[in-house]
């Protein structure tokens, strides 16, 4: 159980740049999940951390100590991979007491150990068994159980739910954040699944293009996201982008597609009258009626209880609507955009455009 | 129902007939050229067998029985403790146990120089590794043969001539089994390295705690093939060692027929060469689970 910070940490392979400066601090027993898409440098991170690869710049410091030189095996912690990276020849016991005993630990300890972790994990029955005769989830609970018995500083998760099916998935996913909060040891879990991002943080960090676009609670990041890479990742379905302008005194917004002028609910933004903008609404946030924007739906998706519609503007742009109920036919469409649920954004840099105090 | 499913319903028995009777010709087809191939390769084996149970002048005369004569104990003992043929004197046994233990050590060292030099070349990086790994791949272009005339000058220079490390040495140096250490140490995920790395496992232990356990298979597949490869050395053996007593059975064996100045003991040199036939044959029996499950496992 530790803190973690890493300062400015830069990692290049050859001349492509992968991490260009991530800055993160990590309270004791947080559980922070590096999400973004393929080929955002989540997974370099992670491996950095572990010391499995070496940051070209900057430094990784655990528990108020400088571990940037160190091996993995001198950083105390333990890893979760995407395959498990269980030892065919050995039985899940011996699985599970490798590290411990490799760090000579005595025969009783490690018995008591694995036993241990084996009864938290519900495996105390198997661990006889090779890992080819377990199922998935039984694997990812000895992954899992490989890393507790290890009682390190930090647990780092790379994926570690990717290779289960859906309804797996969601159950590990709970027992995972169970498991966390009761050993209360510091982890880092990486994973593009947005979901498990939202469900599994205390906060999180959004990877992009070798950047930590924002970190916070995952609730912040869903209500406040701080750019459109941030606002187009996080929610499902996406949020819905339209181009503006800002009027005269910086109050409201002008849509671009249909002239519609939307005063913002929560106060004026800087700039000059016509600052190029866009515009985010989530789809759940729009609603039927009229007055606002005319759709042309081309496809509804009926989840049950509510109902996800794809449908055009006038102009071609895609509009995602998600509304109530399961009677929704294609054709036209009214929707008004709720005005204290619009995201402003700078239209050139992406950023987001807060109300001035 | 009408129509042609009603009309069909009726040749179901026909057809399940036909069926039959075309699987039974072809077993009959499968297992006649089985039986013919068997036939091909055991006949000289049934003759040799034959051939090491009767006395000298049984063959001498120019006869191939087909049956098993009285002489069996007598030849093999002869065989084993005396000798015989040509030069007369050189018993069995001590060629077979030069034998086996040139086989062995070739095996082993063969085993594990290409184990040590596959890890080294899959797992480190280090300057020259493809250097290294290409010089190594092309000496599967020079066979002993070809280099044989240095290769004896090093042995002479080293004074390692009619030595047992002589004998073996240069054998040892293996591409063939390196390249395929090297292709199945490829398939070991990158994870298992990291997770080693993580619980602290040095090169070594990963090695002797990971690696060599996941070979197994792979060892003892090359353990029956290379074996047989240095069993049936003849030429270096004969080219190396001029001291009868370090003599392999191979090379002994054809020592023991004569040029046609004489008549050769034919019952002696075939139970010799029955001698010669065992520890091959026991090696693949009693290794044939191992062998089959080298080549062809994918478990992981």
């Amino acid at each position: 159980m530790a803190t973690l910070a890493l300062e400015d940490v830069k990692k290049a392979f050859g001349a492509t740049q992968v991490l260009h400066g991530v800055d993160l601090e990590v309270a004791d027993g947080e559980m922070i999940v590096i999400v973004g898409a393929s080929g955002c440098g989540k997974s370099t991170l992670l491996r950095i951390v572990a010391g499995l690869e070496t940051a070209t710049s900057g430094r990784v410091i655990i528990g108020g100590q400088d571990v940037t030189p160190l091996e993995p095996a001198d950083r105390d912690v333990a890893m979760v991979f995407q395959n498990y990276a269980l030892y065919p020849h050995m039985s899940v016991f011996d699985n599970m007491a490798y590290g411990l005993r490799i760090r000579g630990l005595p025969r009783e300890v490690i018995a008591r150990r694995v036993q241990e972790a084996a009864e938290l994990l519900g495996i105390a029955a198997l661990l006889e068994r090779k890992p080819r005769q377990l199922s998935g989830g039984q694997r990812q609970r000895v992954a899992m159980g490989r890393a507790i018995v290890r009682e390190p500083k930090l647990f780092l998760f790379d994926e570690p739910l990717s290779n289960l099916d859906a309804k797996l998935r969601v159950q590990m996913r709970a027992e995972i954040r169970r498991l966390q909060k009761r050993l209360g040891v510091t982890s880092l879990f990486v994973t593009h699944d947005q979901v498990e991002a939202m469900t599994l943080g205390d906060r999180l960090v959004v990877m992009h293009q070798g950047h930590a676009a924002q970190i916070a609670t995952p609730m912040e990041i869903w209500e406040r996201p701080a750019d459109t890479y941030v606002a187009g990742f996080i929610g499902s379905p996406a949020m819905n982008f339209l181009p503006a302008t800002l009027t005269a005194g910086g109050t409201a917004a002008r849509l671009e597609t249909n002239g519609l002028v939307l005063p913002f609910a929560d106060g004026p933004r800087a700039g000059e009258e016509g600052r190029r903008l866009t515009l985010g609404i989530r789809p759940e946030h729009l609603r039927p009626g009229i007055g606002g924007l005319d759709l042309q739906v081309e496809l509804v998706e009926p989840l049950g209880g509510e109902s996800v519609l794809h449908g055009r503007l006038a102009d071609g742009a895609p509009i995602t609507a998600k509304l109530p109920g399961a009677l929704h036919a294609e054709g036209p469409l009214g929707v008004i955009i709720p005005l204290e649920h619009l995201h402003v954004f700078d239209a050139e840099t992406g950023k987001r455009l807060d109300a001035q105090a | 129902m009408p129509g042609p499913m009603s009309l069909q319903a009726p040749d179901v028995d026909a057809l399940a007939r036909r069926t039959r009777a075309r699987q039974r010709r072809e077993a009959l087809l499968t297992h006649a050229s089985l039986v013919v191939g068997v036939l091909i390769f055991a006949f000289p084996i049934y003759l040799t067998l034959i051939g090491s149970t009767h006395d000298v002048n049984t063959i001498g005369r120019g006869d191939v029985p087909l049956l098993p004569g009285g002489e069996a104990m007598a030849n093999y003992s002869q065989a084993w403790s005396a000798g015989g043929g040509r030069y007369m004197g050189v018993p069995a046994a001590g060629m077979l146990l030069n034998s086996l233990v040139m086989a062995l050590l070739i095996t082993l060292g063969k085993i594990a120089i290409s184990l040590t030099s596959a890890y080294a070349v899959v797992f480190f990086r280090f300057p020259f590794r493809m250097l290294a790994f290409w010089l190594i791949f092309i000496t599967l272009m020079l066979p002993v043969e070809v280099r044989i005339i240095p290769t004896f000058q090093v042995m002479v220079d080293l004074k390692l001539t009619n030595s047992m490390a002589g004998l073996t040495v240069p054998l040892i140096a293996s591409a063939t089994a390196t390249l395929l250490f090297r292709q199945f140490f490829l398939t070991i995920p990158d994870e298992y390295v990291e997770a080693a790395k993580i619980d602290g496992a040095g090169p070594l232990r990963f090695f002797k705690d990971v690696v060599l356990p996941l070979s197994v298979t792979n060892i003892a597949a090359l353990f029956v093939i290379l074996f047989i490869y240095g069993w049936n050395q003849y030429l270096w053996p004969l080219l190396i060692v001029n001291d009868r007593s370090l003599e392999t059975i191979v090379v002994g064996l054809t020592k023991m027929i004569g040029g046609g100045d004489a008549q050769n003991e034919w019952n002696v040199i075939m139970a010799t060469a029955v001698f010669a036939l065992l520890p091959p044959v026991a090696v693949v029996v009693l290794m044939q689970r191992w062998f089959v499950k080298g080549l062809t496992e994918t478990e992981k």
